[in-house]
């Protein structure tokens, strides 16, 4: 048995992500086995696990990029599972960063920030833009505002896909292996502008091979084997002393 | 010389080898090119291809008329089939059946038929079936859409599925509806991909508007091939074919060079 423990049903209430009993099947492949988790108002999760364990697909799920097989994904209250839920509304509330940026890469830095402002939520130009300058300045970018995302750099292009993301003033931010795509000098740009985000109160799920930043950033972290939530709690428990062999393992190789 | 040890004297390296094939290569065209020059005519292709009077003749009709409705029948038959060829790919890529089959149907069809086919059922069958009778620059424009159509339905179906996945997902966690991220993200980059193919296809209309005498014109509809066959047979000479031939080429090579530049800046925005 996983050492999971169920979330208690007072602390549920304040939980802004709440994935009851999760499946997902990619044909007769099962990839999540009934996932229980949460996430409070501005906490940071960390999801760690080797490849191929579900948390990728778990954090996908949370926006339903990915369709759950059964279960129950309840967003802010909100039962997103519910098949007569405003989905497009629902993902704009949620702020997702992929592994792969994902920038339009039609579009310049600026415009990459102001068409779902302007398209999704109806925000005027001049809005727009305003907002959109001020997270590119958050992200350390202002003097790119005008460049096509091709003439960015790895670490850059992650950093606008960010402040694309803050710029519809998400209640939450998903990060799918936002590092992993990246040279290793640029990693650190990326995860510092992560922890500004963490420092100001934003909810975050992050699914990363950083460790370091799960140690120094993260509430709670989660780690994931199989399908299944092996072991989660605080960084310094799990990472520092892992009491499931399968965690051990997985810390032994990658730390 | 290290290579004297190394290799065989009379053994030639590659790279010698290669040079030599391309001279004899190159002599060869010469040689051809001299003696068809010396069997050839020359009096006889002026007077047949080049004469300068006929030629005269032609203007200013063969541009204020015939080139004219060349192009624009082109465009008329491009501008409808694109639009048809991009609803058939997203109907081709709907995950909705009945709209897969009914446009698999439309483009296996049509792309299988020759042209001339379409216009020759378009033209007479219109007007039996339905009692109505179109005119031919209807028939034209809906002919030549068709057929294109149908070709530039499987190029612009090719051309959004290689715009990346992720580009589609972005969209979506940004808040935009299906359509929404079709239109502002996915398509707009699946043009960019195919438009050297899309340049191919007006290229083939425009050759193909030229099928349009077999609905029998009136002599303002003429385009180039019927106003040069009309020349030719009237003069009987072979200076008005050279003529239109040109014409054509007026319209195909630009679009070429333009093609050649838009590929060469987005290639810098990619």
């Amino acid at each position: 048995m996983t050492q999971t423990e169920t979330t208690p049903a007072a602390e549920r209430g304040e939980a802004v992500i709440d994935v009851q009993n999760l499946h997902k099947y990619f044909g007769d492949n099962e990839v999540l086995k009934g996932i229980d988790f949460h996430i409070a108002r501005g906490e940071v999760v960390c999801v760690i696990g080797p490849s191929g364990s579900g948390k990728s697909t778990l954090l996908r799920c949370v926006n339903l990029l990915e369709e759950p097989t059964s279960g129950t994904i309840l967003v802010d209250g909100d039962e997103i599972t519910d098949p007569d839920a405003d989905v497009d509304a629902l993902r704009a509330r949620i702020g997702m960063v992929f592994q792969q940026f994902n920038l339009f890469p039609h579009m310049t830095v600026l415009r990459n920030l102001t068409v779902a402002q302007e398209k999704v939520l109806k925000r005027g130009k001049a809005e727009s833009l305003e907002i959109a300058r001020a997270n590119l300045e958050k992200v350390g970018l202002s003097d790119k505002a005008d460049a096509y995302p091709a003439h960015l750099s790895g670490g850059q292009q992650q950093r606008v896909a960010i402040a694309r993301a803050l710029s519809m003033n998400p209640d939450m931010m998903l990060f799918d292996e936002p590092t992993s795509a990246l040279d290793p000098e640029l990693v650190g740009d990326v995860l510092a502008v992560m922890k500004d985000l963490a420092a100001e109160g934003m909810t975050m799920m992050v699914v990363t091979h950083e460790m370091g930043f799960a140690r120094e950033v993260a509430d709670k972290v989660v780690f994931m084997d199989g399908g299944v939530i092996v072991e989660e709690g605080l960084p310094a428990d799990v990472l520092g002393n892992p009491q499931h062999e399968r965690t051990q393992a997985f810390l032994a190789r990658v730390l | 010389m290290s290579s004297a040890t190394a290799v065989p004297a009379k053994r030639m390296s590659p790279r010698k080898r290669a040079a030599l094939v391309r001279y004899i290569q190159y002599a060869i065209l010469v040689l051809v090119v001299v003696v068809l020059a010396l069997i050839a005519d020359w009096g006889e292709i002026r007077r047949a291809f080049l004469d300068l009077d006929i030629a005269s003749q032609l203007f200013p009709d063969v541009i204020l008329i015939a080139l004219k409705n060349t192009i624009f029948y082109t465009a008329c038959g491009f501008a409808f089939g694109l639009a048809l060829g991009l609803v058939l790919a997203l109907m081709r890529l709907s995950s909705v059946g009945p709209y897969r089959w009914i446009s698999t149907g439309i483009i296996e069809l049509f792309r299988g038929l020759p042209a001339l086919v379409v216009f020759l059922v378009l033209g007479l069958g219109l007007s039996l079936a339905f009692g109505v009778s179109p005119s031919n620059l209807t028939i034209v424009t809906l002919a030549l859409g068709l057929v294109g159509g149908a070709y530039m339905a499987e190029t612009i179906r090719a051309g959004i599925q290689a715009v990346p996945k992720g580009q589609y997902e972005a969209a979506r966690t940004l808040g935009m509806t299906h359509t929404r991220a079709m239109v502002t993200i996915v398509i707009p980059q699946a043009f960019r991909i195919i438009l050297p193919p899309l340049t191919n296809e007006l290229i083939l209309l425009t050759k193909d508007s030229s099928l349009v005498y077999i609905l029998g014109l009136s002599l303002d509809e003429y385009e180039l091939t019927a106003f040069g066959r009309e020349n030719m047979n009237a003069n009987a000479n072979l200076t008005p074919m050279v003529t239109i031939a040109l014409c054509y080429l007026l319209i195909t090579v630009p679009l070429s060079i333009v093609v050649r530049r838009m590929e060469a800046k987005s290639g810098k925005a990619r």
